[in-house]
């Protein structure tokens, strides 16, 4: 079940285009806001309230990768897999990052705190190398702040 | 020398409110088009400034909108589409822009609308932008409370609406029809040309793409005119340029200079030369997919025209340094890596070109390559190039392949030679 809330953001996105179903990316993350994930019941809710089809939608959320269809934890960590970075030191960054969580990139760890993801480019290479934390961009990553730099997220 | 783009932004400080981009002579150049001047004149104006499109191609941005139908028996509605998707990799100019000046591009959208006369433009921002786009949102919202947006613009009788959209992701999103496609609630793959989209683009509506960095240049041609903005510049395109530098450089970082900078001044000056213990390999001039140059280039011009007759692309103008620690056959994998995870798999070449030039790339890297290999991959970069495939993504992908293999030649050879990659311990 869609919330009011959700409707009513859903809404206002949908006014901004011809059609109800340009909203169907704006939806889904609306949703994914809230709930941290679009889940299959999410898909065929959204469906519904946007005059498409699950499978269509579905269709539409499977090509875009910032578009959540598995559960994640509670934090996402994206690791900028991209030339610059890999120039500047992402692997031993991945490496140290796998090794401290426990997880591997596409996975999340034992208590659901975070879930690891490598992303392109992060448009901040002049600061290489850089991962996002939830909406925080870390840049100049000195594998030994690690620690540091995770701690504040619970 | 004049910094038009960059001259409101201070690194580490909030960009200005609406009144302080006011005072610095913001929305002067809005209001005196939409209650001065005629849409065709604005559009005539950037032509005479040769302002080469700063998303990658270089297309003509005044041309470009000239192909939009005018007058009052021309269909609308009409929109423009702002690309600030910003996926390439090693591009960071954008982000820039959009943090250190919302107010500016927010201005720019909108005279690019009145010059095509759009009812609606679209700013398509990649979801990883988190501050850009509350920084927008507040801009945009600023603009509406004071009359800069909406209806009747500035007491004209002109309208328009200025909308945020956040993408859901992909370098495909960036493509100008796959954006379309995205905007439409649709899977971003690209759409056949033509129609093109200045006449049939958003739900069959002409439509007009432009890059953030071009966009951003319209408020500076309107106020200032097309001789001073070519003036701005070391060649024959107009204006001045974002440039930026990655890699092991003493300072990485962007600088707005005159269009045509030497690649040396870039790479000597602003960037500082090399780190202590580094030697300069090979440069990517204009983000991930344009051709290597080698250091017996650096006196080429960065401007659109002079990387071409080099062998390359300006692209995006930041450029991607390689240095002697690092491997090329490594960074020619993880360029690949990149273009293979994003292909869209539309097109046979592009999906099973570069899935295979990614095995062998992989495998020589590992230490078991076969000198075969190298014949395989150079014909798979030109597989990959202008021609067999339905958009730019493959292209973009046999660029630095096809150069990578060219001058480096001897490092992929040995690499097959002795079985191992030579730079890793
Ligand atoms: C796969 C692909 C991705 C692209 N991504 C971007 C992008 O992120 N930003 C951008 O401005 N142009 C991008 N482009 C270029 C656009 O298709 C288009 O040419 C450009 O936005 C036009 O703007 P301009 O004329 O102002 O340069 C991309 C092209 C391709 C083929
Ligand atoms: S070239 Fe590649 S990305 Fe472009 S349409 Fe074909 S498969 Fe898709
Ligand atoms: S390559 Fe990592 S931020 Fe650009």
């Amino acid at each position: 079940m869609l919330s009011k809330e959700e409707m009513q953001e859903i809404e206002v996105e949908a006014a901004r285009y011809e059609t109800r179903q340009a909203a169907a990316i704006d939806a889904m993350r609306i949703v994914q806001d809230r709930r941290g994930w679009v889940s299959d019941e999410a898909v065929r809710d959204l469906a519904g309230f946007l005059d498409m089809s699950p499978a269509e939608l579905d269709g539409v959320a499977s090509f875009y990768n910032q578009i959540f269809r598995r559960q994640v934890g509670r934090h996402v960590i994206q690791v900028c897999d991209s030339v610059s970075c890999w120039l500047m030191g992402y692997e031993p960054l991945r490496e140290r990052l796998i090794r401290m969580l426990g997880a591997g990139m596409g996975e999340t760890t034992a208590d659901g705190r975070f879930t690891l993801l490598p992303v392109v480019c992060l448009g901040a290479c002049d600061r290489a190398p850089v991962m996002l934390v939830d909406e925080d961009l870390h840049t100049n990553i000195d594998p030994d702040q690690l620690d540091t730099i995770l701690d504040k997220y619970r | 020398m004049e910094t038009p783009l960059t001259a409101n932004i201070q690194p580490g400080r909030r960009p200005p409110d609406i009144k302080a981009y006011r005072q610095a002579g913001g929305y002067r150049a809005l209001r005196e088009a939409v209650l001065k001047m005629r849409p065709e004149e604005v559009t005539q104006a950037v032509k005479d400034a040769n302002l080469k499109g700063r998303g990658g191609a270089g297309f003509d941005a005044g041309l470009k909108w000239s192909f939009v139908p005018m007058g009052e028996k021309a269909a609308g509605p009409k929109y423009v589409a702002v690309n600030a998707d910003e996926m390439e990799p090693g591009a960071f100019k954008d982000r820039l822009l959009m943090e250190g000046d919302p107010h500016q591009l927010i201005e720019g959208t909108a005279l690019e609308s009145y010059a095509i006369q759009a009812d609606v433009a679209y700013i398509f921002l990649r979801r990883e932008y988190h501050l850009a786009a509350r920084l927008l949102q507040q801009a945009i919202a600023e603009a509406y409370d004071s009359g800069c947006l909406g209806q009747g613009i500035l007491g004209s009788d002109y309208s328009l609406d200025i909308h945020l959209h956040i993408s859901g992701g992909r370098y495909m999103s960036g493509e100008e029809t796959g954006m379309l496609n995205a905007i439409e609630g649709r899977r971003a793959n690209p759409r056949a040309k033509p129609p093109y989209p200045q006449v049939s683009g958003l739900w069959g509506n002409p439509t007009v793409v432009n890059n953030v960095e071009t966009v951003c240049n319209l408020p500076h041609i309107v106020n200032n005119g097309a001789a001073w903005f070519r003036s701005l510049s070391l060649t024959a395109e107009g204006g001045t340029k974002i440039y930026g530098a990655s890699g092991r450089v003493r300072r990485p970082g962007t600088w707005e200079l005159p269009m045509g900078t030497p690649l040396r001044e870039l790479v000597e000056e602003h960037a500082g030369g090399m780190q202590e213990g580094y030697r300069l390999r090979g440069i990517i001039p204009g983000g991930a997919s344009t051709e290597f140059l080698t250091p017996a280039q650096l006196d080429v011009k960065m401007d659109f025209a002079s990387v071409e007759a080099a062998g390359s692309r300006l692209g995006t103008g930041t450029i991607i340094v390689l240095d002697d620690r690092s491997c090329p056959v490594g960074m020619t994998l993880n360029l690949e890596q990149f273009f293979l995870r994003e292909s869209c798999g539309w097109c046979t070449p592009c999906w099973g070109g570069l899935q295979y030039a990614v095995e062998l790339l992989a495998g020589i890297e590992a230490g078991a390559g076969r000198m075969e290999d190298l014949d395989t991959l150079d014909s798979l970069a030109a597989m990959l190039a202008p021609g067999h495939t339905f958009c730019a993504l493959a292209p973009g992908a046999a660029e630095p392949l096809g150069s990578a293999l060219r001058y480096f030649r001897e490092d992929f050879e040995r690499h097959i030679r002795e079985q191992r990659c030579p730079w890793s311990s």
